[in-house]
């Protein structure tokens, strides 16, 4: 346990993070994390990680440039086994199950969807897009997939706007639509978590606006985990707040408690844009 | 006593410069336009001054067997290249590793699809004839042209595939699709009208094909129209008979024919497979813009 205090440093993390992993069901996680080490090739890029999502919470990942928290996001639906040199050490446990060595990526990736930082809807009508998570999962009954689109559209609150055009194609929207409708086509596979990987750097503040909101309502049903480059949009929205800096978690704790009280004196630092 | 608002010299020499540039360009693509009006009109005007109905007849004496030849060829190299093109693209951008064989293989794959043709017709002939000994048949000829074909759709369908933003396959592998869900129901729709591109320059090549063709589809066509059996040596419909095509037939009545019409023969020939040529290109060009539209929203 040496190695592990030196990495982090915070006592009242590790001893949470302790409790947790024994409660891990009664407390609800979604996810839990533990001894995370994790290399793109001979790289370093996440140091002894360990962390508990809870359900139904909105969590923040923050930190600077290249801190590892994109990579920390990816790591939780296995996007980074797309990168092809990879080592990942430790455990990730998704309500129990180990995502590395007990799922397929397919199957994990149906229960824990992504949005990421640039809209990227299919070059294909806004149906097809909603549809084409559930049609993955086998689904080709014509009544069934319209109820889901018009469920997903609905959640993410964009079927006002689009249910005329449905047939249309996805790259007539506006950017903030599409980001709307990449989330719904995220939903519509039925998640149980969805991952935000910077969702409003591309946008305008309005739009931006509209997809906090809508992060605020899915929470009610869904685990959220954000990174965000955007201080104030983490204390906006999230309910715990992560902060990484070269690859280690220094300071996991309320939002609140982040950007009112942190241990750390480089949370501190980081949080009153001294550096980052 | 000079203006204020006098231009200074260099400014003035760029600008002159571009007077010239672009008097120059648009010169040289009147020039063009003309030089190509100018042909077309002549083969017209050759092909309709001696215009005879039964020129067009679908018999020995007309060359209507030689269009159908042509356009049944142009259909049975497509449906030999056209999956094997695109499952090779395919295999090319998305499966091979990067390195040293892939960069070989885009390098023969290219050498390929540029082989001069005669050379390419005396390799039908001897691998698909006289390996198989068989007799001229529009099948063999139909390979040996799928030889050209097949590596030029390929590459384009490779190159296509690598243009699309790398945001798509993320986002279906993000929903949890396979590697093949992600090719087959994202990249390749997404790609498909720069494919068709590319499936129209195949079957360019193919109209305009003669040495390739020679000694594989033959030079001789004897079709029995009220024919049904597929299997019968004059069944239109039957690949493996011998079949000339338009382009074979300008280059024997311009060259061997005997026949009293056969100067006009050849001429209304080379204005055929012009029309077919524009129309097959024009047609495949309206499919892809209007897939194009679809794919990209412009039909609001």
């Amino acid at each position: 346990m040496e190695i592990s205090e030196v990495v982090m440093p915070n006592p009242q993390v590790l001893v949470n993070t302790q409790v947790n992993a024994i409660a891990n069901e009664a407390l609800g996680n979604a996810f839990t994390v533990e001894n995370l080490d994790f290399f793109y090739g001979s790289f370093h890029a996440l140091k002894n990680i360990n962390m508990d999502i809870k359900k139904n919470e909105i969590t923040a990942l923050i930190g600077p440039s290249g801190c590892g928290k994109s990579t920390f996001l990816r790591i939780l639906n296995r996007m980074n086994d797309l990168e092809g040199d990879i080592t990942v050490k430790g455990k990730i446990l998704l309500e129990g199950e180990d995502i590395y060595a007990d799922m397929e990526p397919i199957v994990l990736r149906h229960r824990v969807g992504m949005v990421f930082q640039q809209p990227n809807p299919f070059p294909q009508s806004l149906y097809d897009n909603v549809a084409f998570g559930p049609r993955l999962q086998g689904i080709t009954k014509a009544s069934e997939l319209d109820e889901i689109v018009e469920t997903s559209l609905t959640q993410a609150s964009l079927w006002n706007e689009v249910k005329d055009r449905l047939h249309k194609s996805a790259l007539s929207l506006s950017g903030g639509q599409q980001q709307r409708l990449c989330i719904a086509r995220t939903l519509a596979t039925r998640p149980d978590v969805i991952l935000m990987d910077e969702p409003t750097s591309a946008l305008d503040p309005i739009s931006t606006a509209k997809i906090e909101e809508l992060a605020l309502e899915l929470k009610e049903n869904y685990t959220i985990v954000i990174v965000t480059h955007n201080m104030q949009q983490a204390a906006r929205i999230s309910d715990k707040t992560a902060f990484f800096l070269m690859g280690d978690l220094i300071e996991y704790n309320k939002t609140k408690t982040i950007f009112t009280e942190p241990a750390q004196p480089k949370t501190a630092d980081y949080i009153n844009g001294r550096f980052g | 006593m000079r203006a204020s608002k006098a231009i200074p010299a260099p400014r003035q020499r760029a600008l002159s410069t571009d007077k010239i540039i672009t008097l120059a360009l648009h010169g040289l693509a009147g020039a063009v336009l003309l030089l190509l009006l100018a042909f077309v009109g002549h083969i017209a005007w050759n092909a309709l001054s001696d215009f005879k109905l039964e020129l067009l007849a679908f018999s020995p004496t007309g060359i209507g067997n030689q269009l159908f030849n042509t356009v049944y060829l142009v259909f049975l190299a497509l449906v030999i290249s056209v999956p094997l093109g695109i499952g090779g693209g395919i295999y090319m951008a998305e499966y091979a590793t990067k390195g040293r064989a892939q960069r070989i293989m885009r390098i023969s794959i290219e050498t390929l699809s540029s082989l001069p043709s005669i050379v390419l017709g005396l390799f039908g002939y001897l691998v698909f004839i006289i390996m198989t000994s068989s007799q001229w048949n529009l099948f063999a000829g139909a390979l040996t042209v799928s030889i050209l074909t097949l590596p030029l759709i390929a590459t384009i369908t490779e190159d296509a595939l690598r243009a699309l933003p790398p945001s798509y396959a993320k986002g279906s592998y993000g929903l949890g699709a396979t590697k093949w869900q992600t090719i087959s129901r994202v990249l390749l729709p997404a790609a498909f009208p720069a494919i068709i591109t590319g499936i129209i320059l195949a079957a360019g090549r193919v109209f305009g094909e003669a040495a390739a063709l020679m000694f594989t589809a033959g030079m001789s066509t004897d079709i029995n129209w009220a024919s049904t059996d597929i299997t019968s040596p004059t069944n239109a419909f039957n690949p493996f008979r011998s079949g000339e095509t338009l382009a074979l037939q300008i280059w024997a009545s311009r060259s061997e024919s005997l026949a009293s019409d056969a100067e006009a023969m050849a001429n209304l020939s080379a204005l055929l497979l012009l029309t077919l040529v524009f129309t097959f290109s024009i047609g495949a060009r309206a499919l892809s813009r209007h897939l194009n539209r679809k794919n990209l929203g412009e039909n609001k």
